[in-house]
């Protein structure tokens, strides 16, 4: 059996990935690249870890099987891997950890990330506070007003939020300038980003970190139902959650991998966030290859999704790659069908998804639909929607 | 000999150091570019340093960042930079023109077509910010077998292993970033950058740039007597950002006369 086996030394997924990033960087992530393949396999590192998966997290995260959602949308059953009942409300926090326990052995006491919807900010501060790490977060202004709650949060946890001016105010630019602080400040500072994008070992070790939720699902779908699911769909931003829970089936036949971008006000009027279903151009953005959402002379365009953790122009390498060797699929939910995906998991199981999970959810009920009752379709619950609830009260025009 | 070279070479004949001026391509505006190309000759440019807008400039400061956003309201790209260098050409064929940017832009174009468009634009040597040598080795085959220059970046914290692989590729000149940062970030610290200068010398005979830090007159003539050549980036930009229509040449003149002072009198 051909054995799944990725990046390259320098962090190549066949032409996706790689190290595109300024002189006054390179050694930094060579530093890390070091660092990381000394820790990666390191016994202690990976039970410190774990412990703290286990204790401070709560992991594992349990399998739902949600009846009444396979029950009301007719067809295969849904279950859901429970993302969303981790410390901090999703899967964020698994990452951070393993990066944040990285930066303690290097001898950085200062953490800095970018964020979106701002629950990779959270998950930073949450782990900066436990390890008494100064913690500097930065977030595009739009999404600073967009997501007031989590703001207030990452500073109740007593990071500094930096809210980002430049560009489109969004993801990106709070990420571009996430790199301009650690460009200063590389002797003092680790940079945690928070998916699998950005220059490698980002993308291969953001992975690393969230894989716990795959190796956890292949156990628990054996106990459940003694066999593994036939598909496995998550949502896609820069896509660390459907990484996360992909890579350990990469080698599992007979399991269909599905992705799940934001499909915004849908595909044909430009105003999405879905380089891989819209088939964009392949380019170069935060430190490596991928498909990018760009304009004729190759400047980022502006996205548009309802959900501020997809709102981005890029995707992982990885992603880009699984994508060209077919192994994983990627599709498009709007915005109105994620919302509908939202309302309908609230009043058939009493789980509030947040709204980037919604669109996977979305998904696994169109998909569910044309499958029969002994087919099995795994959600990634990536994360709960408590964050949400201003921006879904504002859409019913609602005051809360 | 490539007009990069050609222009070292004189200098270094009549014991004078370069002086290369950054702008943005469309920076306020695309109509008064070539003008401000022509007038940084006149007042003293030895090579021009011409930036490509991108909408993610992740190692430029605040300065340079604001530059590429008031030329991409102007619809500013790569095809139209070129056709900039083109008309700059019609009336000056002795200025080396470098293009700095990031790799997106010239991918979206596709490698191939870039380089023969800028190669008959007249464009002398490219820079480009984000591709370290590993990654741009079949880029530079194709930049050299049409006769341009390869400008590469050190910094402060490149290893002496990693200048020799980086000047194994580099051509034309080197540009050392002589702080860890972003473009026009702190004042930098000549006495480091002097050490540093020294390093580099012992590993390669090409010219060496030194920018990143150039803030006035003074740091101008710290750096001039260390380097080959001084790159005044975030100060050129500044003073064009402060200037209406109406003085933005006079005060370009004036900045550009003070540096080539301060420079030549080294």
């Amino acid at each position: 059996m051909k054995v799944y086996d990725m990046p390259d030394e320098r962090g190549h997924f066949g032409p996706f990935g790689g190290v595109f990033v300024a002189e006054t960087l390179v050694e930094a992530l060579e530093e890390l690249r070091v660092m990381y393949e000394k820790y990666r396999h390191d016994p202690e590192f990976l039970a410190e870890f774990a412990y703290d998966l286990k204790h401070f997290v709560g992991r594992p995260s349990p399998i739902y099987h949600a009846k009444r959602l396979s029950e009301k949308v007719g067809g295969a059953q849904i279950y859901l891997k429970r993302e969303d009942l981790n410390h901090t409300g999703a899967h964020k926090i698994n990452n951070t950890i393993g990066q944040a326990l990285l930066a303690k052995r290097m001898g950085k006491p200062r953490v800095i990330a970018e964020t979106g919807a701002g629950q990779h900010g959270v998950a930073t501060a949450t782990i900066a506070a436990r390890l008494g790490l100064e913690c500097v977060v930065y977030m595009g202004a739009e999404d600073v007003k967009r997501q007031a709650p989590n703001v207030f949060r990452m500073k109740l946890l007593g990071a500094t939020v930096v809210p980002v001016e430049s560009g489109s105010k969004t993801l990106k630019d709070a990420l571009n300038e996430a790199m301009r602080d650690w460009v200063t400040n590389i002797s003092n500072t680790f940079y945690i980003i928070g998916t699998v994008a950005g220059p490698h070992p980002y993308p291969m070790m953001v992975r690393d970190f969230q894989a716990v939720i795959g190796i956890e699902a292949k156990e628990q779908m054996q106990e459940m139902i003694g066999r593994q699911p036939d598909a496995v769909v998550a949502c896609v931003g820069g896509g660390s959650n459907a990484m996360g829970i992909f890579y350990p089936y990469i080698d599992v036949e007979g399991v269909r991998l599905i992705g799940v971008e934001a499909g915004g006000h849908g595909l044909h009027t430009g105003q999405h966030a879905a380089p891989l279903t819209a088939n964009s151009p392949i380019g170069v953005l935060h430190g490596n290859r991928t498909y990018l959402m760009q304009d004729e002379d190759g400047n980022i365009i502006e996205t548009h999704s309802i959900s501020a953790g997809l709102d981005y122009p890029g995707v992982g390498p990885e992603h880009a790659w699984l994508k060209d060797i077919k192994r994983a699929e990627y599709v498009a939910i709007t915005d109105d069908e994620a919302m509908a995906a939202f309302h309908n998991l609230c009043r058939t199981e009493g789980i509030i998804p947040a709204m980037e999970t919604s669109h996977a959810l979305a998904h696994a009920e169109k998909m569910a639909k044309t499958m029969s009752p002994d087919q099995v379709v795994l959600v990634n619950l990536s994360g709960r929607g408590d964050k949400d609830i201003n921006t879904v009260a504002r859409l019913a025009n609602i005051t809360l | 000999m490539s007009r990069i070279q050609s222009v070292f070479s004189a200098l270094k004949a009549q014991g004078k150091k370069a002086l290369i001026p950054y702008i943005t391509a469309g920076d306020p505006h695309p109509d008064q570019t070539v003008t401000l190309m022509h007038t940084l000759v006149s007042s003293g440019a030895d090579m021009i340093e011409l930036g490509v807008p991108f909408s993610d400039p992740m190692a430029d400061g605040p300065v340079i960042q604001r530059a590429s956003e008031r030329a991409l309201v102007h619809k500013m790209g790569l095809r139209k930079v070129l056709e900039m260098v083109k008309t700059f050409r019609e009336t000056n064929q002795a200025t080396p023109i470098v293009l700095m940017g990031y790799a997106n832009p010239i991918e979206a174009m596709g490698s191939a077509k870039f380089v023969a468009l800028a190669k008959e634009a007249g464009v002398d040597g490219v820079l480009t910010v984000d591709y370290p040598p590993e990654e741009c080795e079949a880029f530079n085959r194709e930049l050299a077998d049409a006769g341009m220059d390869s400008i590469f970046l050190l910094s402060p914290t490149t290893e002496p292993s990693r200048t020799e692989l980086i000047v194994k590729q580099a051509t034309g000149f080197l540009y050392y970033v002589s702080l860890k940062g972003v473009t026009g970030a702190a004042n930098l610290d000549i006495t480091e950058v002097k050490k540093r200068v020294a390093e580099i010398r012992k590993q390669t005979t090409l010219p060496i740039g030194v920018g990143f830090g150039v803030k006035d007159a003074a740091t101008a003539r710290e750096v001039a007597a260390i380097a080959d050549a001084v790159v005044v980036g975030s100060r050129m930009v500044l003073a064009i950002e402060g200037s209406d229509a109406n003085n933005l040449i006079s005060n370009v003149q004036t900045l550009m006369k003070e540096l080539r002072t301060a420079i030549d009198s080294v």
